[in-house]
């Protein structure tokens, strides 16, 4: 029988990776932000996990909202990406020191 | 071993490898199909614990709109994908160190003390046949979280806005129509009335009259 640790394992397994893909690509920003979306996947799992052995629909309503946040935070940094690429010509983070920060 | 358990590890094993190869494979085009792997057979797995309608929402809004919006921009960038890698050996060992310590000690915690499965008993089956996991979610989303709702709806529109305002330019090359000028345009404006002096002989001269 499959219980609740086994797709909490699942989905800690998915962060991390995640997180190890950010140390790993830090010079790209398109895998970045493949990375976060892996992110919140695998929180999304968390919670419907958790919506189905506590028997609870705010858990599904939940990653409704979560999926929708997403969508918007994708269009928006995709958008960022394109309006960068066309003024520098690099997606390098490394390159993006026109702050100075 | 019950065919369920069959089914969510080979799905498992797949999340994890294609999650595997999104982060170390080289061309983002390849990262970004390797993501929709991930996606896909995640909508699976959601699938065994019953909620059908957020892993079609997950093909149809990750898959079919997000992923491919990813594949577009990767492909239209034309980027240089060597000196992206330049760092990456370089921050193997912390990102590794940080992800695996990361890792167990999640795994202590689910495991040894808090989210142990005696603590969490499975739902009873819906041995119903009529129910509807769609109709239970919309029942709970638009009668409990309906002000939520309306918030994501506007948080979409942002985005909507957002992404359309930052990637909009105008080229000063470029010929707009100024439908205000269209409109406001006077007769006077367009048409300049001129009196030929001998117009009625011009006209009065037949057909072939040149040769």
């Amino acid at each position: 029988m499959i219980g609740l640790s086994h797709y909490l394992t699942l989905a800690a397994i998915l962060f991390c990776m995640s997180v190890v893909g950010i140390f790993l690509n830090r010079k790209n920003v398109i895998i970045l932000l493949m990375s976060i979306e892996l992110m919140l996947l695998s929180v999304n799992i968390n919670f419907v996990a958790f919506s189905y052995f506590l028997d609870d629909a705010a858990g599904q309503i939940f990653v409704f909202f979560i999926l929708t946040v997403a969508a918007a935070e994708a269009a928006i940094g995709l958008a960022i990406l394109v309006v960068l690429f066309r003024n520098r010509s690099t997606i390098n983070v490394a390159d993006l020191d026109t702050l100075k920060g | 071993m019950s065919l369920e358990i069959i089914v969510f590890y080979l799905f498992a094993a797949i999340v994890v490898f294609s999650a595997f190869r999104v982060i170390t494979v080289n061309n983002p085009v390849f990262a970004a199909l390797f993501l929709v792997l991930t996606f896909f057979t995640c909508s699976a797995i959601w699938m065994l614990l019953e909620a059908e309608f957020l892993a079609i929402t997950l093909v149809l809004v990750y898959v079919g709109a997000v992923m491919v919006l990813f594949l577009f921009v990767v492909m239209m960038l034309d980027v240089n994908v060597v000196p992206l890698k330049e760092g990456f050996v370089k921050y193997l060992p912390v990102g590794l160190f940080v992800g695996v310590v990361m890792l167990i000690e999640m795994v202590f915690l689910i495991t040894q003390r808090y989210f142990r499965d005696a603590d969490f008993p499975p739902p009873p089956r819906m041995t119903d046949a009529d129910f509807s996991n769609t109709e239970m979610l919309g029942r709970v989303l638009y009668r409990d979280y309906l002000f939520q709702f309306e918030i994501a709806a506007i948080i979409l529109l942002v985005a909507i806005v957002a992404a359309i305002a930052l990637t909009m330019r105008r080229r000063p090359d470029t010929k707009y129509q100024r439908p205000a000028q269209q409109i406001d345009i006077q007769r006077a404006d367009r048409i300049r009335m001129v009196t030929t002096p001998n117009a009625s002989a011009d006209t009065a001269r037949p057909e072939g009259g040149q040769s």
